[in-house]
C-alpha cells in the first residue's frame, strides 16, 4: 500500500486479498502496462473475453487519469484466490476531485477528453469505490470476479 | 621506494604480455562467460589482445600518483577498442553480466603475477592489487555503461521502426485507402496516424477510408476518441470514413463507457466495410461464372 493518506485504501477496504503486483504510474505507457498485466491475469485465470475486455477498459480509464490529471501515480493489483476476485487500487497524489458526482457524470470533463472515462469505469467494475480530498489525492478501488 | 606506482603493474604487463591474454581468455572459460558459440577462438583472442594492449596503454600514461579518470584522452584507445568489442557483443546477444565478468577475468592473471613479482614486499603487494583492483572495476564499469547506451540505441532504432510500421495508409483499390491500426494508439500514434492519412487522401483522391481496429486491443475513451476525430478530419476531406473490426466484445464495453458513434459508419469486420467501399466508388465483386 502507498503510504498513508486520508484518499486511501487500507487493509480494512481490502479483507481477504492478497497483493500480486504494484506498478508506478508515469507515462501513457505505463497506462498499457498495467491494463496488459490485468488482462494477463484474468485470461491466465479463466475470465471471459468480454469479462476481460471491459476490466482493462476499466483500468486503462483510471490509470490514465491519473497520469493526465495528477501527474502519475501508483498502481497495485491484488486478488482473493478463494472469493476469486481481482482488485485494482489506483491511487495518486494529485489535486483531487471537487465533485465526485460531476466527475462521473457523463460528459463532464477537465481535461479535453470525451467525460466518459470515470463514469464508464464504474460502469464497466463489478466493485467502484473512489476516496478523494482536495489537495490529497484521488484513490480508485475496482474490482471484478474472475 | 622512488617508483610511480604503476611500475609493477607495468613490468608485469610488459614481461607476460601473452601469458596474460592466455590466462585472462582461461579465466573467461572456467567463469563460463567465454562465448565459443558467439566467437571463435582467435576472434576472443584477438579481441583481449587489443583490449590489453589498450589498457596497458592507458595505465602507462593515464595514471598521474595513484589516480585516473576514464574520460581522459590517454584512454582514448581503450573507450575505442571497448566500444568495438561491446558493439559486436550486444548484437550476438551477449548479456551485461558476461560483459562485465569477462572484464573482470583480467583481475586474477593480473594479481597472480604481482604476487609472485612482490612475493617479499606486501606493503607494495597490497598497495598495487588496490591500485589493479580500482582500474579494472572502473573499465568493467565503463564496459557496462557503453553495453547499456548500445542496447538504448538498439531499442530507440526498433521503436523508430515501428512506429513507421504501425502507420501503412494501403490503396486497396482506385479511391479506397485502408488503415489497418495495430497495438496501442496514444496521442502521439493518433497524430501521426491522422498526418498520414490525411495527406494520402489528398494524394490519392481517396473517397473511402476504412480504419480497421482488429488489431487494437482496447478501445477506451481516449483510443475512441482519437478515431472519432480521425473520421472527422477525414469526412471534412470530403472522403467518407469506415470504422470496421469491432469484435462483440469492444462494441459491449463502448455501450458501457457511453461513447456515442454519432453518424461515422461501422462496421464487424474489414471484408464488409471493403465490399460497401467499393459499392461507394461504382465497383462490385463478382463470381465468375462455370466456378
Amino acid at each position: 500500500m502507498p503510504s498513508p493518506s486520508y484518499a486511501a485504501f487500507d487493509e480494512k477496504d481490502l479483507g481477504a486479498q492478497v497483493l500480486l503486483s504494484q506498478y508506478k504510474l508515469r507515462t501513457s505507457g505505463d497506462a498499457v502496462t498495467v491494463r496488459q498485466a490485468v488482462a494477463r491475469y484474468m485470461k491466465e485465470h479463466g475470465a471471459t473475453a468480454l469479462s476481460v475486455t471491459r476490466f482493462a477498459t476499466a483500468v486503462s480509464e483510471i490509470a490514465r487519469n491519473a497520469i493526465v490529471h495528477a501527474g502519475g501515480g501508483e498502481f497495485s493489483i491484488y486478488v482473493d484466490p478463494r472469493a476469486k476476485q481481482l482488485t485494482v487500487v489506483c491511487w495518486d497524489k494529485g489535486p483531487g476531485i471537487e465533485d465526485v458526482e460531476l466527475a462521473l457524470t457523463d460528459g463532464y470533463t477537465s481535461g479535453g477528453g470525451l467525460g466518459r472515462g470515470l463514469g464508464g469505469a464504474k460502469r464497466l467494475a463489478k466493485i467502484f469505490e473512489i476516496r478523494t480530498a482536495i489537495g490529497g489525492g484521488t484513490s480508485v478501488l475496482m474490482s471484478v470476479n474472475l | 621506494m622512488p617508483q610511480s606506482a604503476t611500475a609493477n603493474i607495468l613490468t608485469v604487463l610488459d614481461t607476460d604480455f601473452k601469458g596474460i591474454i592466455e590466462e585472462w581468455l582461461g579465466t573467461q572459460v572456467k567463469e563460463g562467460v567465454k562465448r565459443s558459440d558467439l566467437f571463435s577462438d582467435a576472434e576472443s583472442r584477438n579481441q583481449n589482445r587489443e583490449l590489453l594492449k589498450a589498457f596497458s596503454k592507458g595505465v602507462r600514461d593515464g595514471v598521474t600518483g595513484e589516480d585516473f579518470d576514464f574520460d581522459d584522452n590517454q584512454w582514448d584507445d581503450l573507450r575505442a577498442v571497448l566500444a568495438d568489442v561491446s558493439r559486436e557483443r550486444v548484437n550476438r546477444g551477449v548479456t551485461p553480466t558476461e560483459m562485465a565478468t569477462f572484464v573482470l577475468a583480467l583481475k586474477t592473471p593480473l594479481f597472480k603475477r604481482l604476487e609472485a613479482m612482490l612475493d617479499s614486499d606486501h606493503g607494495v603487494l597490497i598497495r598495487d592489487v588496490m591500485l589493479v583492483t580500482r582500474l579494472v572495476d572502473a573499465f568493467a564499469i565503463y564496459t557496462n555503461e557503453i553495453f547499456i547506451l548500445e542496447r538504448e540505441q538498439i531499442i530507440d532504432r526498433q521503436r523508430q521502426e515501428m512506429l513507421e510500421l504501425s502507420t501503412p495508409v494501403v490503396e486497396l483499390w482506385d479511391r479506397v485507402l485502408t488503415l489497418p491500426l495495430i497495438g496501442t494508439l496514444d496521442s502521439a500514434r493518433a497524430q501521426e496516424v491522422m498526418e498520414n492519412l490525411l495527406q494520402t487522401i489528398l494524394e490519392r483522391q481517396a473517397e473511402v477510408v476504412i480504419m480497421d481496429i482488429t488489431g487494437v486491443g482496447t478501445v477506451d475513451t481516449q483510443v475512441a476518441q482519437h478515431l472519432l476525430r480521425a473520421a472527422a478530419a477525414v469526412r471534412l476531406m470530403g472522403a467518407e470514413c469506415i470504422i470496421s473490426g469491432i469484435s462483440p466484445m469492444i462494441a459491449q464495453t463502448m455501450v458501457q463507457l457511453g461513447i456515442d458513434v454519432g453518424t461515422v459508419s461501422t462496421r464487424s469486420s474489414i471484408r464488409t466495410a471493403l465490399s460497401d467501399a467499393l459499392l461507394t466508388v461504382g465497383y462490385v465483386i463478382k463470381k465468375t461464372e462455370g466456378q
